[in-house]
């Protein structure tokens, strides 16, 4: 009963949308940034309408809950939008397997972008991309600079200068918890967590593919590693940390009564904004002094274009300027925390969106570990693998444990 | 009488209204989503005729079947604490109430049953803070007491989170029972009551053996609303926990598993045909449940002429 309610109400509301008729001549986008229609409206259109003057963009959002159902029954209907902003995998790939988005290999923009950072639009053999790259996130630790100094602290590089530092911060820092990470709500311990640190374990896209390939399996000790040193987290989260939301761990860190944060790069705008001490950023720390490093530098966004458009012509020269040295600068900061993923060498203002940035130069990106492909199963792995990881920091899972039922779902 | 004959249209009129709206709004969606429940959905979008085929992979495929049954017994434990405890608790609360000459007798009905009124995310929300390790009341007060030790995180452990939420429930629900007990306490004609106690009844005598003969048909009512209740919540869970209803579908009752199966969670993708059979099942553990209490339960119940 309760779902065909739903359905109705979500026919009316999509009819209700689809209704705002698109003028023709215009470009119209499509996105699920509802947040950034600000920054569209006053600097990226405008910018864009300079260069290219006579094409004229209208950003037309919709709520991210309801992007990808909305979307779908807008392109079925064809009343989409001409750009449609991408989700990462196989949301997208199905769109242009219906034949939803357009084929833009021919594009001249994308020879800007490496492969991995198409990756995400790509088709699985990687002969077809169907979306400009225009944003990823990269992870690793936030640090609360002032509390360093003041323990005479520095960030660590090893994992063992990691656990030291997270001792000395224990023993020393006066009620300081040393990190501000809660296992309630569960999706952190696998996306900004176990994907962050687990790369140098995996050694990145090489241990993902072995995954996607079959040629390894999660209980292999690659795997279990990460699970193993998040097992050893615990005594430094602070007590409750069991009953710890996402906001509750950002407000300790932003309060000032933790030390480091495990964080998304989209972290930084919050506490450039709510923090009032200096903060630092460290990458995942690696095994061994000198070991080759590796970065979750996870795509996120992009954006194609809807083969039913009547402004094709028009659309390409957008794309093209997304895959501009113009745009990646002009994006990366107003949006602070979101990277450009185009080969462009840019200059990123913001100090610690710099710093994490920078760490593309020494470490190998790859993306978050299940995201493409592996999550096709009957069953959830996500949903898996954050359950994975919220029972071996609360230790109701041995991490061999933990790898293993995940890797049961993964086989399934 | 001329007019014994003639068909009685106004009875139809009055109907009518009425009928149309339970047939739209209700009927015809349920038998909707029982007839959903026999297709299989091809990922090209067609839906192909399959029998009861979703029933049986609901209740046999482990895929499916180890979270159903995990959310079935939950939602056991979930309507166990609230018959144990929110029930006992409203006719504890509705017979003190019910106490001649108790003063503030009205202020406190109300206090108790404002709980109800309140929206579930604002109960939720609430109690979340009130026991959140970091900036709740409940670790303070507890040292306060001397007690500190005796905190724990309950909302995010496997073993104390169905628990915690359960109370949660009770706690804003318990003026529901309260209120219709409470009714049928002040229902109960005066003689009665002074009969016995000029036959030297005292008054826990009274209670145990006059008033609360007369209420079992309503504790029976209450009970069977608890139960209807409860094999549909989902609210609390949903604003507590998520769609994961963690740690580790810890606190998964039958709503959110159906909200799982249907909309979808993480990187599984929703089944309508699915929904419906999960939806369609909870719907028959339900009417089991009431047609129990109906055929079993209440014929032998006892009433008494007032």
């Amino acid at each position: 009963m309760r779902e065909s309610l739903l359905k109705i109400s979500l026919v009316a509301l999509v009819g209700i949308l689809g209704a705002q008729a698109v003028q023709a001549g215009d470009l119209s986008i499509e996105s699920w940034r509802v947040d950034d229609q600000e920054l569209w409206e006053k600097d990226l259109i405008p910018a864009f309408e300079k260069a290219h003057p006579g094409i004229k963009v209208k950003f037309a959002p919709t709520a991210p809950t309801e992007y990808n159902a909305s979307l779908n029954t807008r392109l079925t209907g064809g009343t989409a939008g001409d750009l449609i902003t991408c989700r990462p995998f196989d949301v997208s790939l199905e769109l242009f397997n219906k034949k939803q988005l357009a084929d833009l290999n021919d594009l001249e923009g994308m020879k800007n972008y490496s492969d991995v950072a198409k990756s995400a639009w790509s088709t699985d053999d990687g002969k077809s991309t169907f979306c400009v790259p225009m944003a990823s996130v990269i992870h690793g630790f936030l640090y609360n600079k002032d509390i360093f100094d003041k323990l005479g602290l520095k960030p660590p590089a090893t994992e063992e200068e990691f656990f030291k530092l997270l001792e000395t911060i224990k023993t020393k820092g006066e009620g300081i918890t040393p990190l501000a990470l809660g296992t309630n709500d569960g999706w952190e311990m696998h996306q900004v967590v176990y994907t962050s640190i687990g790369p140098n374990y995996w050694k990145g896209e090489e241990g993902r593919k072995a995954l996607v390939t079959k040629d390894a399996k999660l209980t292999d000790a690659q795997f279990v590693a990460p699970y193993e040193q998040m097992a050893k987290w615990a005594p430094y989260m602070g007590e409750g940390y069991k009953a710890q939301t996402y906001g509750d761990s950002q407000n300790l860190f932003s309060l000032g009564k933790a030390a480091i944060y495990p964080a998304g790069s989209w972290d930084i705008a919050f506490f450039n904004k709510d923090a009032e001490f200096k903060m630092g950023a460290f990458k995942a720390p690696v095994a061994k002094a000198g070991d080759q490093c590796y970065i979750s530098d996870h795509n996120d966004m992009a954006m194609g274009m809807n083969p039913a458009s009547k402004n094709q012509a028009d659309a390409k020269v957008f794309l093209n300027w997304l895959a501009s040295k113009e745009f990646a600068e002009l994006y990366a900061n107003k949006v602070t925390g979101f990277f450009p993923l185009a080969n462009h060498d840019i200059k990123i203002e913001d100090p610690v969106a710099a710093e994490m940035v920078s760490w593309r130069k020494d470490c190998k990106s790859t993306i978050r570990l299940n995201a493409q492909i592996l999550n096709r199963g009957k069953d959830d792995l996500e949903a898996a693998f954050w359950n994975a990881g919220q029972s071996v920091v609360n230790g109701t899972a041995k991490p061999a444990e933990a790898a293993a039922k995940v890797q049961e779902i993964l086989a399934k | 009488m001329a007019s014994r004959s003639r068909f009685p249209w106004h009875i139809l009129v009055f109907i009518l209204p009425g009928f149309i709206i339970y047939t739209l709004f209700s009927a015809w969606p349920l038998l909707d989503t029982m007839f959903l429940s026999l297709f299989k959905q091809a990922s090209s979008g067609e839906r192909v005729f399959s029998g009861l085929a979703n029933y049986q992979e609901l209740l046999s495929d482990p895929h499916l079947s180890e979270g159903f049954w995990n959310a079935l017994w939950n939602n056991f434990k979930f309507f166990l604490v609230h018959v144990l405890v929110q029930n006992p608790i409203g006719l504890l609360l509705a017979a003190l109430l019910s106490l001649k000459g108790l003063h503030g007798a009205k202020t406190y009905r109300t206090l108790i049953f404002i709980p109800t009124l309140l929206s579930v995310v604002v109960i939720g929300f609430t109690w979340q803070l009130i026991l959140s390790p970091l900036w709740g009341i409940t670790p303070n007060f507890l040292k306060s007491i001397g007690l500190g030790t005796w905190f724990q995180p309950w909302l995010g452990q496997e073993h104390t989170a169905l628990l915690t939420l359960a109370l949660i429930s009770v706690w804003q629900f318990v003026g529901v029972p309260m209120m219709l007990i409470y009714a049928s306490l002040i229902a109960i004609p005066d003689e009665l009551i002074d009969a016995a106690r000029v036959d030297g009844a005292s008054a826990m005598r009274i209670f145990w053996q006059i008033k609360l003969p007369l209420i079992v048909p309503t504790l029976g009512l209450v009970t069977i609303l608890t139960f209807i209740g409860n094999f549909n919540a989902f609210d609390l869970i949903y604003a507590v926990k998520g769609v994961l209803a963690g740690p580790n579908f810890s606190t998964d009752i039958l709503g959110s598993y159906f909200y799982r199966t249907f909309f979808g969670a993480q990187s599984s993708l929703g089944s309508p045909t699915m929904g419906a059979t999960v939806a369609t099942v909870m719907f028959l553990i339900i009417l089991m449940g009431v047609m129990i209490y109906f055929y079993v339960v209440q014929r032998r119940i006892h009433r008494y002429q007032l």
